[in-house]
């Protein structure tokens, strides 16, 4: 790469010297840019292009609304719900048990805090194949869970934890807490405990504290990790098949389907370019609910 | 509100270094107390045990007779201002000043009017609807201010609370803060390792250092007459120079000191004595006479630096220590400013000689 700066100017009164020399660094800065922005360009924009247009292309090869008349079938609709359910739940459970999670390690010492970290990690070091299938083995009807409540004599027969919208949810809040914990952990970690202090001295007990200053404080991290279990939940589709056992059908599942069993790319495509619609419009409601931009803008 | 507050024993340790030693302070109903020590010298943590975030190891603090330790941090109406102002990020001036009305349930019209009252006091009325962080520093640290004295606590605590700020603006509020104190009279502590800070607004200054209290006096006590040769280091730039103690009285180099009335009790049975001297409270000039109520050194000039409002002269004295004399830079000195290598004596009234131990 050529240096942008010359040792020395041609002449120093050379205003438009000083310009160019400007313009040459703003551009060599946008042309490292470029292999990023050629595979965004090229691994993103151009399939999902591709997968809207081949929504608008019927059986017979021309321009057509049915692959979208197909969605209002019940079969559709009630995927629909069921996806939805599942991600919304799925997302309220790991905001229940992630919050409190995340509110312990900003807590601890640096050094107790990246011992317990490792701990919330380590599920992403393993497939999640192989944490799909462990949990198939837990919960089935003779699973280790199953046998302890009988032999404890909680229950008398074996419970259905498995090949259910149960055994669903347990498999995708385990596979997806992670993703709730370490963005509130990281906006957690910024919260000075001075403000805590200064609303103590206020007068407010800890538990008036935390909800007061805290829990309002922590919103951005809580926006991200939201934004980012209910996202990932309704596009999971490995989880979902194994844990539900036929009987949980998500959007992901019938995509696959399509494409699979029927080749019907149009189809599959109408449900991808749905998918993605809902999303985006899911994200900007939150954001209007959390007023994350207020708060990023704020400082 | 004026209450005493009556430190009592307090000592803290974390393992084993001990933080606070035995910390035994009386203060007075309504007093502005400023603890001044340097870092690690255990003030703040002495101001942490008050305001309720750190348990001490033992001993007692009475407010108006009542213990307070027992109170959890709550509950003890202490008003505090941070060095960082610690204002609450997602809410404006107003909802931060009004934070710790809502929590008592007052009005809303209650609340409005004392909001403004307080934000009347530090003079930032105009700002009431501003989002904290369009504030500049000395705004912030107003509504902390503001905040901390809104709900007329019992006890106002203050952590080094100006050392964020640039010089010109910090002599300002210091002289405002001594000015709310004179209206509001709030029993405060006021912690701060500038020794100039201290004088300027304190009723009474606590040194500490390495978590014991070394003097507790007025301003003008500690400037003029401190204990030790710590205290005096801290508190104003100092030369010492070594004392004979003898039967004879005290002497240095050799030739016997003139010394104040009062200095018996620094002279009682010290390990070790040294003559404190202050550069602005020596002169240059002839050498007095036997009964001249001053004592004369003789040194060499060694060099000059000019500071703008004044010029300190450096002199050496035979066995190599440096002494600093501080002369006024005004037309009828001039005759005063020794050339380098020039003999000079210098002369100090026996009331400014000041002997202190050698303890810290």
């Amino acid at each position: 790469m050529t240096s942008v700066i010359a040792a020395v100017p041609p002449a120093s009164s050379d205003a438009s010297y000083f310009a160019r020399a400007e313009r040459r660094e703003a551009w060599s800065f946008a042309l490292l840019a470029v292999p990023g922005l050629v595979v965004i360009g090229l691994l993103l924009i151009v399939p999902v292009g591709w997968l809207f247009v081949l929504s608008f292309i019927g059986k017979d090869g021309g321009v057509s609304l049915e692959n979208y008349a197909r969605l209002a079938q019940p079969v559709y609709v009630i995927t629909f719900v069921t996806t939805f359910q599942i991600a919304g739940i799925v997302t309220l459970g790991s905001i229940l048990l992630g919050y409190p999670v995340a509110y312990l390690l900003s807590q601890l010492s640096p050094r107790a805090a990246a011992i317990c970290m490792i701990f919330v990690i380590l599920p992403f070091w393993t497939s999640v194949l192989v944490r799909t299938y462990a949990w198939l083995v837990l919960l089935q009807r003779r699973g280790l869970i199953n046998s302890w409540l009988v032999s404890l004599g909680i229950i008398n027969e074996p419970i259905p934890l498995v090949n259910n919208f149960i055994g669903t949810t347990i498999g995708m809040l385990h596979v997806l807490l992670p993703f709730m914990i370490l963005p509130l952990y990281s906006s957690m970690k910024t919260i000075d405990t001075d403000y805590l202090k200064a609303a103590s001295s206020c007068g407010a007990s800890p538990m008036r504290a935390f909800w007061d200053v805290f829990f309002p404080l922590s919103r951005p991290g809580l926006f991200a990790g939201t934004v980012l279990v209910f996202i990932l939940s309704l596009g999971f589709y490995l989880t979902p098949a194994l844990l539900g056992g036929g009987r949980v059908s998500m959007w992901s599942m019938q995509i696959a389907t399509n494409v699979s069993t029927y080749s019907n790319w149009g189809a599959a495509s109408a449900l991808g370019v749905l998918l993605l619609v809902v999303t985006i419009a899911i994200l900007a409601a939150l954001n209007k609910v959390f007023r994350v931009d207020k708060l990023y803008g704020g400082r | 509100m004026k209450v005493p507050v009556s430190i009592r024993g307090l000592s803290k340790k974390f393992g084993l270094f001990e933080a606070l030693k035995d910390i035994n302070l009386d203060i007075a109903p309504g007093e502005f107390v400023t603890l001044l020590g340097p870092s690690g010298s255990g003030k703040t943590t002495l101001l942490q045990v008050l305001a309720g975030f750190v348990t001490p190891t033992s001993g007692s603090i009475l407010v108006a007779g009542e213990e307070l330790l027992t109170r959890p941090p709550h509950q003890r109406e202490i008003g505090l201002v941070f060095q960082n102002y610690a204002l609450f990020p997602h809410m404006n001036v107003f909802e931060n000043v009004a934070y710790p009305l809502k929590l008592r349930r007052l009005s809303r019209s209650e609340i409005e009017t004392r909001v403004r009252g307080a934000l009347d006091m530090v003079r930032l009325s105009q700002f009431i609807d501003r989002p904290v962080d369009k504030l500049s520093g000395g705004q912030k640290q107003r509504v902390a201010l503001a905040r901390a004295i809104v709900f007329e606590p019992r006890i106002l605590l203050m952590d080094e609370s100006l050392s964020a700020l640039d010089k010109k603006l910090r002599e300002q509020m210091q002289i405002e803060l001594r000015h709310l104190h004179e209206r509001l009279h709030t029993t405060t502590v006021f912690v701060t390792h500038d020794q100039r800070e201290a004088l300027t607004m304190s009723d009474r200054i606590a040194v500490i250092n390495n978590g014991a209290l070394i003097q507790f006096d007025t301003p003008r006590a500690i400037y003029d007459r401190p204990r030790t040769r710590f205290v005096a280091d801290f508190v104003g730039e100092t030369t010492f120079l070594p004392v004979e103690l003898g039967s004879g009285g005290a002497s240095v180099f050799g030739t016997p000191l003139r010394l104040p009335d009062h200095a018996g009790a620094s002279t009682a049975n010290p390990r070790e004595s040294w003559l404190a001297l202050r550069p602005e409270k020596l002169a240059i000039g002839p050498a007095a006479g036997p009964e001249a109520e001053v004592n004369s050194f003789s040194a060499v000039a060694r060099e000059t630096i000019f500071q703008g409002d004044s010029l300190l002269v450096i002199a050496g004295f035979p066995d190599g220590q440096n002494i600093a004399v501080r002369v006024v830079p005004q037309e009828a000195n001039r005759g005063l400013v020794p050339t380098p290598g020039q003999p000079i004596h210098i002369n100090v009234h026996r009331n400014d000689s000041i002997l202190v131990s050698g303890d810290v």
